[in-house]
């Protein structure tokens, strides 16, 4: 039995029966990611001390201590979540070889759940980027083609699972960095409501869009990693205070698909098929039908400011990330350079030209027009009112419809330096994830199938109102139920063998 | 067409203290042109009697016990500075010679 093809929910089983210790199935995920990194390049840190941490679950366990339910369970981390044990780099040269003096909530309650840190995936610098070129330790390549993007900025994480090196990822979005290289790399990506995961060590990029969430190969992975890490941190004051559901139990009770009967999913006229590659509208039209034969209406919504979106996106990210990114100051921590006889300021300014890659300028530099006088109503202020814009539009199709759907990105995976010289191209490529961050509601992708064209993954999208994250849970495992059964198996069973020649 | 030139790149660089060459301050000023002129858009939507939105979900009064937490010790503090003396960060001169 090969234990990296294990889903988590079955690894975990396994581990809780004895069946399979958790040195084992670390030790497994380690040989895997020894045959396939050079390949993929999904990891920055592999932990020198996974295997420890392993023993010390097994060690417990077989001394009857009472472990949480995925305990002994392997976790890749984004290197955007500060960790004591290892380095956290934000994929940026800035805070090369950083050890952060505590751990980010979301690992601390990661490691007090038994998950067993495996490493640090690769990012776009500072989470910056829908395609990981912008990591300034090279890019991650897609499982499904190593010539082709694994998506941004979270690359390295679902890369890492879509590759069977890891069950269980974490990663950040800010904009679609879960979602979008989820739907390119066949695997599920989920973004909290706003406030529903700590945000405490999570190298801060645009505080009032960023969220952090799961990685994973199946939505019911998604709901035992949210659990673990989800709910109030008083580190974080825009974490929110509710008491939340097992995201594990709606899961697992979507997946009976009763959730589809009388489901209303709605459908935005603003978003048409033409603006999607052929085979991504074509996967999206066929999940809507296969939800519909079970039940499910299919409703047409309006959602007229969205087309907004990424112009607001485009402000308020470099707005806030300028502000956000001026803490590396050379001073407290980071890459200081050497100027003989130049002032604070002069290294400052010297050493954040040589730390920062050009797309982390690009947006600083965006951010800092945005913000400065004589601008700001029109660009800054306007972006913030295009914000409630699009809430009202979310607040208008929640009253009519359950859930919204659309497809999680316009193309499947493009090619490695495709879009690199082209900001804006890469920009655009966002539109269908935006909206979520800019409101604030929770969005899942999950693989709808591979477009005809390309044979390459397509994710479909479900948005839900703030605070539903459950209902997401719910519908994504009744429909990825559906479609896993229709396929035969997993889709990333499709996937191309790596490791070996080719 | 917006009013990125290179001058004005070249002062954002300033402001943000990043120090941009020649060749950047080139290229980014034309990339920030398509970029701003595509962005511009929002003011078409924005009008007077729309409301700001800073935060998507709101909060209100969010304060800790006033009690003391548990804080990082100055070692941990100064673990990742690139220069420290004496518990302190150190820097090279605040002020320029004509200043």
């Amino acid at each position: 039995m090969d234990l990296t093809r294990l889903t988590a929910a079955d690894l975990a089983a396994r581990l809780a029966s004895g069946e399979v210790s958790s040195v084992e199935a670390t030790q497994a995920h380690l040989d895997r990611i020894a045959a396939v990194d050079a390949d993929i390049h999904a990891f920055l840190h592999v932990s020198a001390h996974a295997l420890d941490v392993a023993a010390d679950i097994d060690r417990r366990r077989s001394a009857g201590e009472d472990l949480g339910p995925v305990a002994g369970v392997p976790l890749a981390i984004k290197d955007v979540l500060v960790t004591t044990d290892m380095p956290s780099t934000s994929g940026s040269r800035i805070l090369e070889g950083f050890m952060s003096p505590y751990d980010a909530t979301v690992v601390a309650r990661s490691r007090a759940a038994g998950l067993v840190p495996l490493g640090k995936t690769n990012m776009d610098e500072f989470a910056m980027g829908s395609s990981t070129e912008h990591s300034a330790y090279g890019p991650t390549r897609n499982p499904w083609d190593l010539d082709r993007i694994p998506g941004g900025s979270g690359g390295g994480s679902a890369a890492a699972v879509a590759a069977f090196e890891a069950p269980l990822a974490l990663g950040s979005d800010t904009g679609g960095s879960i979602r979008q290289p989820a739907h390119v790399t066949g695997t599920v990506g989920m973004k909290p409501t706003y406030g529903g995961v700590s945000r405490y060590g999570a190298i801060a990029l645009a505080s009032s869009l960023d969220q952090v969430g799961p990685v994973t190969r199946t939505v019911l992975d998604a709901g035992l990693l949210h659990d673990v890490i989800g709910g109030h941190d008083p580190h974080d004051s825009t974490s929110l205070s509710d008491s939340w559901p097992s995201f594990a139990a709606a899961a697992r009770e979507g997946a009976s698909g009763a959730v589809l009967k009388g489901l209303k999913v709605g459908v935005i006229s603003e978003l048409p098929d033409s603006g999607f590659q052929t085979g991504v509208s074509e996967s999206f039209r066929a999940a809507l039908a296969t939800m519909e034969a079970q039940g499910a209406e299919i409703v047409e919504i309006s959602a007229p400011h969205f087309e907004y979106g990424v112009a607001a996106y485009y402000l308020i990210l470099p707005a806030e990330a300028s502000s956000n990114l001026a803490k590396f100051d050379s001073v407290r921590f980071g890459l200081r350079l050497d100027v003989p006889g130049g002032t604070v300021e002069d290294v400052m300014a010297r050493t954040r030209d040589a730390g920062f890659g050009d797309e982390v300028k690009r947006r600083i530099i965006l951010g800092t027009y945005a913000l400065s006088a004589g601008y700001y109503d029109a660009y800054y202020g306007s972006a913030q009112k295009v914000r409630t814009l699009i809430q009202r539009d979310f607040d208008e199709a929640f009253g009519q419809v359950d859930v919204i759907a659309t497809p999680s990105a316009p193309t499947t995976a493009f090619k490695l330096g495709e879009k690199i010289d082209d900001p804006l191209q890469m920009y655009l490529n966002d539109v269908t994830t935006i909206p979520a961050n800019l409101a604030g509601v929770p969005g899942i992708s999950i693989p709808s199938g591979l477009a005809a064209e390309d044979g390459l993954p397509v994710g479909i999208q479900f948005l839900a109102p703030a605070r539903e994250d459950a209902r997401l849970y719910r519908v994504g495992a009744a429909l990825e139920a559906l479609l896993v059964d229709s396929w035969g198996g997993p889709l990333l069973d499709r996937a191309p063998l790596l490791g070996g020649a080719r | 067409m917006s009013e990125i030139t290179p001058d004005l790149v070249r002062h954002l660089g300033v402001l943000a203290r990043i120090q941009l060459s020649d060749e950047e301050v080139e290229r980014l000023t034309g990339q920030l042109d398509v970029i701003v002129d595509n962005i511009a858009k929002v003011s078409e939507v924005a009008t007077a009697d729309v409301a700001a939105t800073s935060h998507p979900i709101p909060l209100q009064n969010v304060f800790r016990a006033d009690v003391p937490g548990e804080m990082l010790t100055i070692e941990q503090v100064l673990q990742n500075a690139p220069d420290a003396a004496d518990g302190r960060f150190r820097v090279t001169a605040i002020l320029g010679e004509e200043q």
